[in-house]
């Protein structure tokens, strides 16, 4: 049996998607949730073959959702905003239908869900999207899990980031917390102006930076409000002073 | 007396009075180089009648032409020009006229310079207060259409600002309509209703900017109704309006963009029941209506307060009442509270 999930926070939106897949009898639904937080539940506990997810939701987004998935479904998203097209396709989603959507579009996004299944299995590969997806840059809040828990962290609380194997280390005043991202992706998606890459697995704000010190021979080290002590490398320290427009 | 002329175009007058001045100085010039008085009368007649001409003449001139370059040159040259053709015709009216009797010609001759200079003297006034005329009504001209230019601007930007729908909310509203037509035809049909006066109102064209509280919160009824099909028993609604409030005048469409602000921000951080609650009541004779929503301080959204429609809320009542305080903006407890006081107008008519 295939099993469907439809997240959105509007009864009536989930009402369409669940008449529309009367049409699929091999399909059942196998949960509805009404916003990210059950979402997120729902697939762990459900791995559905297929989610229908609403982007602008309560508590998380539905971009933010599948940041939060090692192995993210195939998605269709629901949505009334066509400005996260591109974002949408990015996130390797199936299909972005925008409501409201007929009985015939419904079908024709089922169809390229259907087709990309039978690809997959035919080639032998597992049936979730490789790739995560990608928040838009200047993005003002970074959603981590922690344990079962989500934990949401405005930007202006970070500290500083620091590089740890597969994972970026984010400090705040809250505590540390680990992202399954590479710093390239911190680099992409934080504010240039507020967030500087001064080494190569350093990020600091800038509004911590209190100091600098020199260190070692062409080094310095970045002394922040807390105290906490960042190593700044020479092209680091560049980008700094500019960005400080010492 | 030239505040009053700049005020109006009747330089006639005070040329004319000029004018009757001189020609009694002149009879008396004339009379006393030895003219008859009759005589000395009828020839101050002219040259007080050929200058009244001559100015009105200078007048019309710089009307027409007025040079942006040696304006002062230009001056000189038209009033001693005028000056000179207004003696010389009028000496050879003079003669004309007294043909026969030659001491006539010797004694205008001898009394030629005193004649011209208060002759000079007032074309080159009348130069000077048609010039001032010109100008400053040039600029109030100017001053005219970039007020009105500056009116058209600002109606066009109120007629935006009023008009300013968030596209989402229609297409949801059409998608949650889709929805109910599957199954409950009859609420779909009284959904389009409702979803078709909400917009007839928004696109209102005629400047009746003023309603009262109750008309408004009859619009904003309608579009409560739609959020509430749309988002189900999640939302809630608290309204308070005192009974001298709801009869209280205020801009129209105002309190909806801030009504689907709190039920954004409001619904977005939770899924659970939500109450928005709106208030209005009348203090120190201003209507101030409240608009207050919850919100979860761990899921943290880009501030509230920089929502768009309370930023256009702001800026129509900016346009309207030229004050920046009518709007404010605070959180308490977990509540993010919104607070609009509109002024009572003397001219309710508001014709903005």
């Amino acid at each position: 049996m295939i099993k469907a999930i439809i997240i959105d926070d509007e009864p009536l939106a989930r009402d369409v998607v669940k008449a529309y897949l009367a049409d699929y009898p091999q399909i059942s639904l196998a949960a509805e949730c009404q916003d990210g937080f059950e979402g997120l539940k729902a697939i762990q506990d459900h791995a559905p073959d297929l989610v229908f997810l609403d982007i602008q939701m309560p508590k998380i987004t539905g971009f933010e959702l599948l940041e939060l998935l090692e192995a993210p479904p195939k998605v269709i998203f629901t949505t009334a905003f066509d400005q996260y097209a591109i974002q949408a396709f990015e996130a390797r989603a199936v299909d972005y239908l925008l409501k409201p959507f007929s009985r015939d579009r419904f079908k024709k996004a089922m169809d390229r869900w259907l087709a990309l299944s039978e690809q997959e299995k035919a080639a032998g590969l597992s049936s979730y999207s490789d790739l995560g997806p990608v928040p838009a840059p200047g993005a003002n809040r970074i959603v981590v899990k922690m344990g079962g828990k989500i934990k949401i962290i405005p930007v202006q609380d970070i500290r500083y980031l620091e590089a740890a194997d597969d994972y970026v280390k984010i400090h705040t005043g809250d505590g540390q917390f680990l992202k399954n991202r590479t710093m390239q992706y911190f680099e992409k998606n934080l504010d240039p102006g507020v967030f500087v890459r001064v080494h190569r697995s350093y990020m600091v704000n800038v509004g911590d930076v209190t100091r600098l010190d020199p260190y070692e021979k062409e080094n310095h080290l970045a002394i922040l409000k807390d105290g906490a002590r960042v190593p700044v490398s020479k092209s680091g320290y560049a980008r700094l002073k500019e960005v400080l427009g010492w | 007396m030239t505040v009053n002329l700049l005020r109006r175009p009747r330089t006639l007058v005070p040329v004319s009075i000029l004018a009757g001045v001189y020609t009694i100085f002149q009879v008396l010039l004339l009379q006393y180089s030895g003219m008859a008085l009759q005589k000395a009368i009828i020839s101050g007649l002219i040259y007080g009648l050929l200058l009244v001409a001559s100015c009105v003449l200078v007048k019309n001139v710089l009307k027409y032409y007025q040079p942006r370059k040696n304006e002062y040159g230009y001056a000189l040259v038209l009033t001693v020009g005028f000056a000179m053709g207004w003696i010389t015709v009028s000496n050879w009216a003079l003669l004309q006229v007294y043909r026969s009797q030659p001491y006539i010609s010797s004694l205008i001759h001898r009394t030629t310079l005193v004649t011209l200079l208060p002759g000079l003297l007032m074309i080159g006034w009348t130069w000077m207060i048609s010039k001032i005329h010109y100008v400053s009504g040039e600029q109030e001209n100017l001053k005219e259409r970039q007020q009105a230019s500056e009116k058209l601007t600002r109606d066009a930007e109120l007629f935006k600002l009023r008009q300013q729908m968030n596209p989402h909310f229609l297409f949801n509203s059409l998608n949650s309509i889709s929805a109910l037509m599957l199954s409950r035809p009859d609420e779909a049909r009284d959904m389009i209703y409702k979803l078709s006066d909400f917009l007839r109102g928004t696109l209102k064209k005629e400047e009746q900017l003023l309603v009262t509280l109750s008309e408004e919160m009859q619009y904003l009824q309608l579009y409560l109704d739609i959020e509430k099909v749309r988002f189900g028993h999640r939302l809630l609604t608290d309204i308070q309006v005192s009974p001298e409030a709801s009869s209280m005048k205020m801009p129209s469409l105002l309190l909806q963009p801030l009504v689907e602000n709190a039920i954004k921000f409001g619904l977005y951080d939770t899924s659970s029941e939500v109450v928005i609650r709106i208030t209005a009541r009348k203090e120190n004779e201003e209507l101030v209506i409240g608009v207050e929503n919850p919100f979860d301080p761990e899921t943290v959204r880009a501030n509230q307060g920089t929502g768009f429609g309370l930023v256009a809320v702001r800026r129509r009542l900016y346009l309207l009442y030229a004050r920046n305080d009518l709007l404010e903006a605070t959180t308490r407890d977990h509540y993010f509270i919104t607070r609009i006081k509109i002024p009572v107008t003397h001219d309710q008519s508001h014709n903005h």
